[in-house]
């Protein structure tokens, strides 16, 4: 149902927060903290997420979290522990099934205040979340050999061309480049390409081009300011994501979000758990409080986003009160209490 | 035993840096009539036939006692004629040089990528890229010094896929015990001769639990047999972000082949791009030298801007392995000290230099150390 604009703002939305593990349920309370003091229309409905067991034998998510999820369609996610050898798919795999999170987005903006070898980038990552080399199907054929399967298949390749070229209008960039290595998989990567050409028809408004994989990083790593939108299969992907997220300082200060089909969105913070220092005040919110940002504005809530994003920013940029990976030694509540001064100020 | 491959000089001289390095596979010395040797030299598309030229040119300069067996590949082409010519030079010969075959993607499954063909039929199973900082160079980073080692025939590059249901592909990626092992082998006793303390092993296993885990499974094997070299391993993604935040702490690399198509890549980016490192593929009867990264430079193509390094330093390889190391040493020494001390650069390193420049700026440095060229 459309919603005028004013109507949607002056509304509170609920979110569905799923803290996580190890670190995360501080960088939770930290981000709602500083969502508070930004009085952003925001009502938090938390909910854990273990994997259980349902009838017949699958695992599954609890019903209540997937119940939250289904009405709110919005979630903000800490990071969750992947057990090893606990006999269930990791949380994060359950999730992305249950909720069909096909694509996966990450904007990669170089921070002002956190300096790496690389300044002015700007780009976005859109990650194929389904299929390609992450089918999970693999064989032993005899001793010795295994093969592994990729999957392609033309409604994924599409519907992540078309939220590529979607998300491009929508957030005013100017080009999207699909990254592929056609010349060596033909058929997969081929079909990922034509489907790709084809959506791009239907955007005359956006730029479309093509680019290898592995000149992509070449050129990623020696002028990243080229790149603007780009849309890729499930494996590179993971790796271009990472390398960009390295590019403006790692996965600590990288947001990321996860679209779903039905209008479900779930944005999360990509780092690990950090068990060595939960529950010592020690984390930084930063990615977490980034990926919230997202949501604010993917849910149309700009100036809200605008705030927030800004006080974190100006935080990082004075260094007066920095975690220990940013390169200082305050507490993660002093860093979040600096933050929420800022939001107040602003006002 | 352990001897680095490495001379450093003062920062007055020459870095003689060890942009050679020895295989460790034991192969026959290659054809060699009346003391001279032939090499297949296939020229490619792009920039590959200027530079193919440029290489010709300087051998010929410097008495090197190499002759070319030029043969010319038409990507064009559907039909597979020439490629299966240039493998059979290459059978006859022993030895290759060459520029990057274009693919054209567009063309259905059954025409395959030539590059692809000539590395699977000759079995050139390990591709070998030395990536080292160079003074004067200017990058984000310095202090890198990685020899990355990729498996180079079978993994994601298998060429096998098929339809199985309209609109649904499957391509295989093929890992075996055999290729794993072998490729682990060469980068272990790679290391060794070369000086190397600790070897990367770079895979996706948490995901390709059976494909990427025999690969690591076959390393960890081989590693145990060389106890006096560091084996670690490392996730492809969180490879690729440390090697954007530091570079420094990489010794040696070892993947499969697509890992090692991107590890590669990102490597030489941080040196300086892909006119600067030469890359070798060796099998066990043969060997092909090129440039690292396997551009073919179409949108520099004939404009006389190209970077002659990496193919020039890829000659260089290609004469070490011949057992001319004299030849080698001369070429290497004046190609690097055009572009770490002349600072003679063209357009991608930031300068604005021809090639033509460049290769005169070499010329000249050869000459001025003495031995007997022709004179021009």
């Amino acid at each position: 149902v459309a919603m005028a604009g004013n109507a949607w703002r002056s509304m509170i939305h609920t979110v569905t927060m799923i803290p996580g593990d190890g670190i995360g349920p501080e960088i939770s309370s930290a981000v709602m903290k500083i969502f508070e003091a930004a009085k952003a229309p925001i009502q938090w409905e938390e909910r854990n997420v273990t994997a259980i067991k349902g009838p017949g034998g699958k695992w599954m998510i609890p019903p209540d979290a997937k119940e939250s999820m289904d009405q709110s369609k919005i979630g903000l996610k800490g990071p969750l522990k992947t057990p090893i050898a606990a006999g269930h798919p990791s949380m994060n795999l359950l999730l992305r099934k249950t909720f069909d999170l096909y694509a996966n987005v990450r904007p990669c903006v170089s921070i002002e205040g956190y300096k790496t070898p690389y300044t002015d980038v700007n780009l976005v990552t859109i990650r194929e979340n389904t299929e390609g080399e992450y089918s999970g199907i693999e064989h032993v054929i005899v001793d010795g050999v295994v093969q592994s399967i990729k999957l392609i298949t033309e409604d994924a390749s599409r519907r992540i061309a078309e939220y590529a070229f979607e998300y491009a209008r929508n957030n005013q960039r100017s080009s999207v480049t699909a990254v592929h290595k056609a010349n060596i998989m033909r058929m997969s990567d081929g079909l990922f390409l034509r489907k790709c050409r084809e959506v791009a028809e239907t955007y005359k408004d956006i730029k479309f081009t093509e680019m290898y994989l592995d000149t992509v990083c070449l050129n990623m790593v020696q002028d990243p300011t080229q790149f603007d939108v780009l849309v890729m299969p499930n494996l590179y992907g993971d790796i271009l994501s990472d390398l960009c997220a390295g590019l403006i300082g790692g996965l600590g200060v990288t947001p990321s979000g996860n679209i779903g089909a039905n209008g479900v969105a779930i944005f999360e913070s990509v780092h690990g758990t950090a068990p060595d220092i939960a529950g010592l005040d020690m984390a930084n919110p930063t990615a977490l409080l980034l990926s919230a940002v997202m949501m604010l504005r993917h849910m149309g809530l700009h100036e809200y986003g605008k705030k927030i994003e800004t006080a974190c920013f100006d935080t990082i940029r004075d260094k007066k009160v920095l975690t220990k990976d940013l390169g200082g030694n305050s507490k993660c509540s002093e860093f979040t209490a600096d933050i929420c001064r800022r939001v107040v100020d602003m006002d | 035993m352990l001897k680095p491959e490495c001379v450093g000089q003062p920062s007055i001289g020459v870095v003689s840096v060890g942009f050679s390095c020895r295989p460790c596979a034991v192969q026959p010395p290659p054809a060699r009539y009346g003391g001279r040797h032939t090499v297949t030299l296939i020229p490619g598309d792009g920039i590959g036939p200027e530079l193919a030229n440029h290489v010709r040119e300087l051998f010929w300069f410097c008495c090197v006692p190499v002759d070319f067996e030029l043969v010319n590949v038409d990507s064009s082409l559907t039909a597979e004629d020439d490629i299966n010519n240039a493998i059979m030079s290459i059978r006859r010969n022993g030895v290759a040089l060459k520029g990057n075959l274009e693919t054209n993607h567009n063309l259905p499954p059954s025409y395959k990528s030539r590059n692809n063909l000539l590395r699977t039929s000759l079995d050139l199973y390990a591709n070998v890229m030395h990536c080292q900082s160079l003074p004067g160079v200017k990058t984000r980073h310095r202090n890198i010094d990685i020899m990355i080692i990729r498996e180079n025939t079978e993994g994601e590059y298998s060429s096998l896929e098929h339809e199985s249901v309209p609109g649904v592909v499957e391509c295989l990626k093929i890992i075996t015990r055999v290729n794993s092992l072998r490729i682990a082998d060469f980068a272990f006793q790679t290391a060794r001769q070369n000086g190397r303390r600790r070897i990367t092993a770079v895979h996706k296993a948490n995901i390709m639990k059976l494909g990427d885990g025999l690969f690591l499974e076959c390393c960890k094997e081989v590693a145990s047999g060389y106890p006096d070299i560091a084996f670690d391993t490392l996730i492809v993604d969180n490879a690729t972000m440390q090697l954007v935040s530091r570079p420094q702490q990489f010794d040696m690399m070892l993947m499969p082949n697509l890992y090692g198509n991107v590890v590669s890549n990102v490597c030489a980016g941080l040196v300086g791009g892909p006119g600067l490192v030469p890359g070798a593929n060796h099998g066990e009867h043969y060997a092909l030298f090129e440039a690292g990264t396997r551009n073919t430079g179409r949108s520099i193509a004939n404009r006389n801007s190209a970077n002659p390094t990496a193919m020039l330093l890829a000659s260089c390889l290609l004469l070490d392995h011949l057992k001319l190391p004299a030849y080698a040493h001369m070429i290497r020494r004046a190609t690097l000290s055009t572009v770490t001390e002349t600072r003679m650069h063209t357009a991608d390193l930031g300068g604005q230099a021809s090639t033509s420049d460049v290769i005169k700026s070499i010329r000249n440095a050869i000459q001025s150390t003495g031995p007997l060229t022709q004179s021009i």
